[in-house]
């Protein structure tokens, strides 16, 4: 249940490499038509997680599986073509895209102005945020009704500096260890609210049924980004018709059911 | 490149760290008088063979002293709101600290009363001293006496214990360091000021705890 979301040095370091290695490789790339060439070749090569569950693990059958991995899946099928999955890391996501070696990293990446610098981001399939949760029968929809009330959070985390910024001194914020102790005094009723992650509250709310996690409000929000090559613009109109697709007929809201145990979100 | 050492990062949160020491301390407190209090209950049924709260306690002290005191608190803190019985941090917090010192501390006393020679007994008992007399001055008083030592350094012991219990968010000295530390990512500094802190307060108890046996323990025990 690990929560840390692809440490931020760590990206920083692959956007360094991504850019440096763009740099040498020129302009080259940017001028081949990656939609054009997957149609030809019949093959669309994406970057997906392998070591980041739910969005892309290694399953009991050796094979790659996660809310990624049906993405990448979906869209393929959309583009009438097979996919190739490339597992990357977090470090090594974005050269692989820079230097051609993928065609799209669907890899639980979010935007930020970096990374726009050197690849395109499509628009988002995944959500991914920090919030507060809490007992879904209890009404909680934002920071204020939180005074007098305890939450749970793991210290040093984003939501417990975000939410250390945003709430009132009335509210009482326990800091715990790690993500484990976090969710143990929720679950046992030590604290009234955590804040964590959407992952892991859809990672406990698969384990246990005892006092199931319901979304109450949002820290922050960072959803996820079909990544592909800058100027590419084909190609990204097409990513973005097939996600608005998915999103309409509910093919992407069957894969946020079954990796994230919750709907998609209306405002994604 | 040399790392720089700045240590302003951390004096900025000088009183999270001051009253952090102080729950510490005060945790200690309250741990060490009703730890040392059950410890002499248990260490008196285990030397005079009460039953059945001889081998009561000696099933708790056996159990005690061979788990982990952090496995325990957890075990309050984690698992007992299970049975119904929810505490918050500082009482679950507190309750571990006692009954661990009072487990250690009931084998400590219980050396001391067993080293009191039964012929003391008898003599008091002849010169006509109450059951009462015979126990405050003869058994407890020369037995605190000749353990002394050894129960400050189990409360330093249990003082220094006591930062485990940032674990289950009690504010303690080590929580107040390990929140500083993961605001300012200055581990060095925050450590070292935290492990000079401790090292103060321990030198402080057991200087305190030497002149309140000379006072009131040892000195009158002769």
């Amino acid at each position: 249940m690990t929560m840390t979301r692809r440490p931020f040095l760590r990206s920083l370091c692959g956007l360094v490499a991504g850019v440096a290695v763009a740099g040498v490789i020129g302009s080259t790339d940017a001028h081949a038509d990656v939609l054009a060439n997957v149609q030809k070749t019949g093959t669309l090569r994406v970057a997906v997680p392998q070591d980041f569950p739910p969005f892309g693990s290694v399953g009991t059958d050796l094979k790659p599986r996660g809310y990624d991995i049906d993405m990448a899946n979906l869209i393929g099928k959309e583009l009438g073509v097979k996919v190739e999955l490339i597992p990357v890391t977090s470090t090594n996501r974005i050269p692989y895209l820079t230097t051609g070696k993928a065609d799209l990293v669907i890899s639980s990446l979010g935007k930020n102005p970096d990374r726009e610098k050197v690849i395109d981001f499509s628009d988002a399939y995944a959500p991914f945020f920090n919030g507060v949760f809490g007992p879904e029968d209890v009404a909680l929809s934002k920071v204020e009704e939180l005074d007098g009330k305890t939450v749970g959070v793991t210290r040093g985390s984003v939501e417990d500096l975000e939410l250390t910024k945003i709430a009132s001194p009335k509210v009482t914020i326990k800091r715990f260890e790690d993500n484990n102790a976090t969710i143990s005094a929720y679950l046992t009723g030590q604290v009234q609210f955590v804040a964590t992650g959407n992952v892991v509250a859809a990672a406990v709310n698969d384990m246990t049924k005892l006092r199931r996690l319901g979304a109450k409000f949002l820290i922050k929000n960072s959803p996820c980004y079909v990544g592909y090559a800058k100027g590419e613009a084909a190609l990204g109109a097409k990513l973005n018709a097939i996600i608005a697709k998915a999103k309409q007929d509910g093919s992407l809201d069957a894969i946020a059911q079954r990796w994230l145990n919750a709907p998609l979100p209306k405002d994604l | 490149m040399a790392y720089q050492f700045d240590f302003a990062p951390v004096f900025e949160h000088t009183n999270l760290l001051l009253s952090g020491a102080g729950f510490t301390l005060a945790l200690t407190a309250v741990g060490a008088v009703l730890g040392i209090g059950l410890g002499i209950v248990g260490a008196i049924c285990r030397a005079w063979r009460i039953r059945p709260f001889d081998s009561v306690f000696g099933v708790y002290v056996e159990i005690i002293r061979n788990t982990p005191f952090l496995v325990q608190l957890f075990f309050i803190f984690f698992g007992l709101p299970a049975l119904g019985i929810k505490m918050t941090e500082w009482q679950a917090a507190v309750l571990a600290m006692v009954i661990n010192l009072g487990a250690y501390s009931t084998e400590i006393i219980r050396a001391g009363i067993q080293a009191t020679p039964r012929g003391q007994l008898e003599a008091a008992a002849s010169l006509a001293l109450s059951r009462f007399q015979i126990f405050r001055h003869v058994v407890l008083r020369p037995a605190l006496a000749k353990v002394w030592p050894a129960l400050t350094s189990q409360v330093i012991i249990v003082m220094l214990g006591s930062a485990v219990c940032s674990q289950i968010a009690t504010e303690e000295l080590t929580f107040a360091a390990n929140f500083i530390q993961s605001r300012n990512f200055r581990a060095f500094e925050t450590y070292f000021v935290t492990t000079a802190m401790y090292f103060v307060m321990a030198l402080l108890i057991r200087q305190l705890l030497m002149q309140i046996g000379q006072r009131y323990v040892v000195g009158r025990a002769g």
